[in-house]
């Protein structure tokens, strides 16, 4: 295949200016900046949108010479060097043709967008949306690294998927983007495994690598699989046939919009990636079968449909879908001019279709519609534009001295040299040319129905020229094609070589871009073409009866739409087979699931379930508290419609658990139990004010046997794991911590020092778990309203005696005591039991005190009842704590310590993760308190209702 | 003692689980509090059962239990705690709302308060 040439060794040169990661973050950047300017007037935004555009251009600058002088530019920013991905980027012919026409075509189309869009179109959010897809084609085209590539081409799905819905009030627009996301995201699966073959084929994900072993590559046992799963991709993205349908329909999207999606960029992605791995996957009969029959066929039912639209974005998207399949078609060829045709056709599609779509967009601008069947003769109303859109049309048809004809040229020039080839060759040169023709036929109905035939039916309003920069863009546009199409040599030769140079990685074949190259074939081919388009033409009124009779024949879109609504109508009736809206369901087949796994995974286990370990000697008072503690749990179990009664019994076992841990060593579990414990408890009795008291007794027998069966099941289950662990001797890797704990942390209590050192990020998520649990309440509590009970149970009033006396005085007094206690705890926790957890919880439980007897109006008197800014400052001490590791150029949460010479009280210990454990306490004092104060003014509120 | 234990942690699991089956939202957060006891029991057992030996480094300790399960729970507590206020403050809310304290949001009978 690519006997052509000496290969051009691509260098890993090194630069220090990180411009091309500027070129592509500039936009991103600018993103974010442009959508917060529209707040200062909607204008602001489109001036920051071009200013955002011509700086990624000025960075692209710099580098704009490298690609000639024959040797990719290669910048690298590390970024997860452990796995091996890097902010790698690659600037060559391809990349830099690619670049240009992303930021030139972005730039006009920014300008027409401005006059495009309506009063009451958000700017912002538009121009912030096509900087975002603009960022992210960029990358596509500049990445050096697979993966890289594979992420900003997801990214330009999602972008995509924006800009297309960017009218989201319109039904279409909404499902047209849906359907492109879905298809181009499957795509994007698609290819990442081809790009995850491709890399460990190649053995490295960097295309310098894999450019250069396209031999091994294609002799790999898995190039099949990875070649479908690229072009899967690669064709999805590009609209190829049968994936063609998204594109049509993302004609919901705002003219410019299709303007820049569906000529330079979005559809073109595709086609890039041909480009970028034709060294490496093309050259194969499997590569040559898949990609040209799936271009051949695109380009035929294409310019086929687009001819019979009546709509004239259409008709565009159509045509746009037959010159993608042109331009895979001749990747698909494979020969190196074929490529170079490839190449050149991108460039001239880009231009005239750009062109195009804006002066459609013109012409539903000043009419109010774009069907062609009302739009005629707008001749007379607009002559200037009526001109630029036929230069554009007579370009897109392949008319001699405009662009479109040269690589027209080419491409049947390369059609015609296939037919040497095989029996069935004679099937391309044919069906290339009925194409031609029919693009011949609609590029003429396009100028023949809008600008000339009649007068325009029933319009609006009256059509005229459009504002003078909203012509601009289309103007330059049409200016490219009208040079590039005369003069050829002098305008596009030279990039159009350092592209095709990178797209073959050695030199181009000699190609002459002249017009005239005498009579030959393509020539031929070309006349056959134009003649055929005008007859085709001409006897168009039987062809539309035809089409009419056959429409939407070969539309995958309807299949698409029957099997979305299969897979949505099939996850509604699973969702409904478990949900029937009712809990105690969900909850029943959550703890069946859960049991029928632990079975599940006890079936094969072979061992007997008790170990070999040496056990601990019960005694008299561990039987006690373990015969209470069942007792209760019973208790709880059985009394439970007694909700008081249980409750009570609940906080007692609360205690006798912190009695367990207290027997086995953990005191600090034990202080944290107790603490808590009061918190839940009088937590629960302040809800359960506002709640029935009693639980009407409403379970069938059969649903108490099952549940008590569950309840069984659940219960022998959890013994017998318990008992397989507790018997068998433990292997720990605490060892580390207890052998580094006072080194280390500088800490000799070794929970502690896990908690605020080891593992601080693992209680830093905890602390804000906490902090937004208590901001959730906050939420869920404010502004509700339940009526309060004022008669308990037994007929009694529920309160005779708001705040007692003597109680009040005792808690006012205790105050200080168990504040004082507080502090202790919380200044010895790194050495003795202790610690941030536990002195928050005493300091929550000493107010709570204070509130309970004395009222929320006494104690908000003395303390002010804003929890929120305590939660934030913890939440914030503790952030901060980590990060000023960082000033020391150590990880987030290192720690550090040394000891200071306190007079009187001796040496003292400073840690800096004690500022970190003061963080922990601020969130469980703002936390706890929060809940309770407001439940508590819940109460006072529903008292003074009442009252 | 092993046995205590495990036996301990069966029984407050299935009455929390008993519990949490209910209809009505009280006795399902007791559940979950009773649950969340046998599961914070139930993790520092994996640390094992040690006697007199508390994680706090002293030349004179003859061995150290388990330091690493007792975090896990100390932290487990806290969050317990939390999500039980979450959801007896969300059967709050939901009586508020829908009039009632079932679970499913439709009171079945009528109740007795």
């Amino acid at each position: 295949m690519l006997e052509c040439c000496d290969p051009i060794n691509a260098s890993h040169s090194q630069r220090l200016i990180m411009n091309l990661t500027l070129v592509v973050l500039v936009p991103f950047l600018g993103a974010a900046l442009t959508g917060w300017v529209s707040r200062y007037g909607r204008l602001r935004s489109a001036w920051m949108a071009g200013a955002v555009t011509a700086l990624a251009l000025a960075c692209l600058l710099p580098s704009l010479p490298v690609p000639f002088t024959g040797e990719p530019l290669i910048q690298r920013l590390p970024w997860m060097p452990g796995l091996g991905l890097d902010l790698v980027f690659r600037l060559d012919g391809l990349g830099l043709l690619f670049a240009m026409m992303i930021l030139g075509i972005g730039l006009l189309v920014i300008i027409y967008a401005r006059y495009y869009l309506d009063a009451d179109d958000c700017m912002g959010r538009f121009y912030a949306y096509l900087l975002l897809f603009m960022g992210s084609m960029l990358g596509i085209v500049l990445a050096e690294n697979l993966i890289l590539l594979l992420m900003f081409w997801e990214l330009t799905s999602l972008s995509s998927f924006l800009l297309i819905s960017y009218w989201r009030h319109r039904q279409d627009a909404r499902q047209g983007a849906r359907m492109a996301l879905t298809v181009t995201g499957l795509g994007g699966l698609a290819l990442l495994g081809g790009f995850l073959l491709l890399g460990e084929i190649a053995g490295s994900y960097e295309l310098s690598v894999i450019l250069a072993s396209g031999e091994a590559i294609r002799a790999h046992p898995l190039y099949s699989p990875m070649l479908v799963l690229v072009l899967l991709g690669a064709f999805t993205k590009s609209a190829q046939f049968p994936f063609h349908f998204w594109l049509p329909r993302a004609m919901a999207a705002p003219t410019p919009v299709s303007a820049y999606l569906h000529s330079a960029t979005m559809v073109k992605a595709g086609i890039f990636l041909l480009a970028r791995l034709f060294p490496a996957l093309s050259g194969t009969p499997l590569w040559s079968v898949l990609v040209m029959s799936a271009g051949l066929a695109t380009l035929l039912i294409g310019a086929w449909i687009a001819l019979f639209k009546h709509d004239l974005k259409g008709l565009l998207a159509y045509s746009t879908v037959s010159h993608l399949g042109l331009i895979t078609l001749l990747f698909g060829i494979g020969t190196p001019l074929a490529a170079v045709a490839g190449v050149f056709h991108i460039i001239n599609h880009a231009t005239f279709k750009a062109s195009l779509f804006m002066a459609a967009g013109i012409i539903d601008h000043e009419c109010g519609t774009r069907d062609m069947r009302r739009i005629n003769g707008l001749w007379h109303f607009m002559p200037y534009t009526a001109t630029l859109a036929m230069v554009a049309s007579a370009s897109m048809a392949g008319v001699p001295l405009f662009n479109g004809f040269l690589s027209k040229e080419m491409f049947f020039a390369e059609a015609a040299n296939f037919f040497d080839l095989s029996t069935w060759s004679w099937v391309l040169p044919v069906t290339v040319v009925i194409a031609s023709a029919l693009a011949v036929a609609y590029s003429l109905r396009f100028i023949h129905d809008v600008f000339f035939n009649g007068e325009p039916h029933d319009l609006q309003r009256t059509p005229h020229e459009p504002p003078h920069w909203m012509k601009v863009p289309v103007e330059i546009l049409v200016a490219i094609c009208l040079l590039v199409g005369i003069f050829p040599g002098f305008t596009v030769e030279p990039l159009l070589a350092v592209a095709a140079d990178s797209v073959l990685q050695c030199n181009s074949p000699a190609h002459d871009l002249a017009i005239w190259h005498g009579f030959n074939s393509a020539f031929a081919m070309s006349v056959i073409a134009l003649l055929g388009g005008l007859l085709i033409y001409a006897a168009r009124r039987p062809l539309f009866m035809i089409a009419a009779r056959h429409e939407g024949l070969i539309d995958a879109g309807v299949l698409f739409g029957r099997t979305q609504q299969a897979v949505i109508g099939a996850a509604r009736a699973v969702t409904t087979a478990f949900d029937t809206g009712s809990l105690q369901r969900l909850v029943a087949l959550l703890l069946i699931g859960a049991l029928g796994l632990g079975a599940v995974g006890l079936l094969g286990v072979s061992a007997p379930l008790t170990g070999t370990a040496t056990l601990v000697p019960a005694d008299g008072i561990s039987l006690i508290v373990a015969l209470g503690l069942g007792a209760g749990a019973i208790a709880t179990t059985v009394l439970h419609r007694q909700r008081f009664t249980a409750l009570i019994v609940v906080g007692v076992l609360g205690l006798l658990i912190a009695l367990i841990f207290a027997k086995f060593s953990a005191p600090d579990l034990a202080l944290t139990q107790l603490s808590v414990e009061v918190v839940t408890i009088v937590l629960l009795l302040l809800a359960l004010y506002f709640l029935p008291q009693h639980t009407p007794a409403e379970s069938s027998r059969v649903r108490r046997v099952r549940d008590l069966g569950l309840a069984a099941i659940a219960g022998l289950g959890t013994t017998a794991l318990a008992w397989g662990i507790l018997t068998r001797p433990g292997a720990t890797i605490s060892g580390y911590f207890l052998d580094n704990s006072v080194p280390g942390g500088g800490g000799s209590n070794v929970v502690n020092v896990i908690l605020v050192d080891f593992r601080g990020f693992d209680t830093l998520g905890e602390i804000t778990v906490l902090a937004l649990a208590g901001l959730g309440i906050y939420a869920m509590l404010k502004g509700l309203r339940l009526p309060g009970m004022t008669l308990d149970p037994s007929g009694r009033p529920w309160n005779w005696d708001l705040h007692p006396t003597i109680m009040a005085a005792l808690t006012r007094l205790l105050l200080p005591l168990a504040l004082l206690v507080s502090a202790f705890i919380f200044l010895r926790g790194h050495n003795q039991p202790g610690g941030g957890f536990i002195a928050g919880l005493i300091t929550a439980v000493a107010l709570i005190m204070q509130y309970l007897t004395n009222g929320v109006e006494w104690t908000h008197r003395r303390l002010h009842g804003n929890m929120h800014p305590v939660i934030a400052s913890g939440l914030l001490v503790g952030t901060l704590t980590g990060m000023a590791s960082f000033v020391f150029g150590h990880p987030f949460l290192t720690s550090t310590f040394s000891h200071v010479h306190w007079p009187l009280v001796g040496d003292f210990e400073l840690a800096s993760a004690m500022a970190f454990d003061l963080g922990v306490y601020l969130v469980v004092v703002g936390s706890t308190l929060l809940i309770l104060i407001h439940l508590g003014l819940m109460r006072s509120a529903a008292t003074q209702e009442r009252d | 003692m092993e046995a205590l234990i495990s036996i301990l942690i069966g029984v407050l699991t299935a009455c929390g689980v008993y519990l949490v089956l209910r209809a009505r939202t009280f006795p399902v957060v007791m559940g979950l509090t009773l649950l969340s006891y046998g599961v914070n029991l139930f993790l520092f057992a994996t640390g094992r059962l040690t006697i007199g030996q508390p994680a706090v480094i002293s030349a004179q300790a003859p061995g150290y239990a388990d330091p690493l399960p007792q975090a896990l729970v100390l932290t487990a507590i806290v969050i317990s705690f939390a999500m039980t206020a979450f959801v007896i403050m969300l059967s709050l809310k939901a009586r508020a709302e829908l009039g009632n304290d079932h679970v499913d949001g439709h009171a079945d009978e009528e109740e007795h308060s």
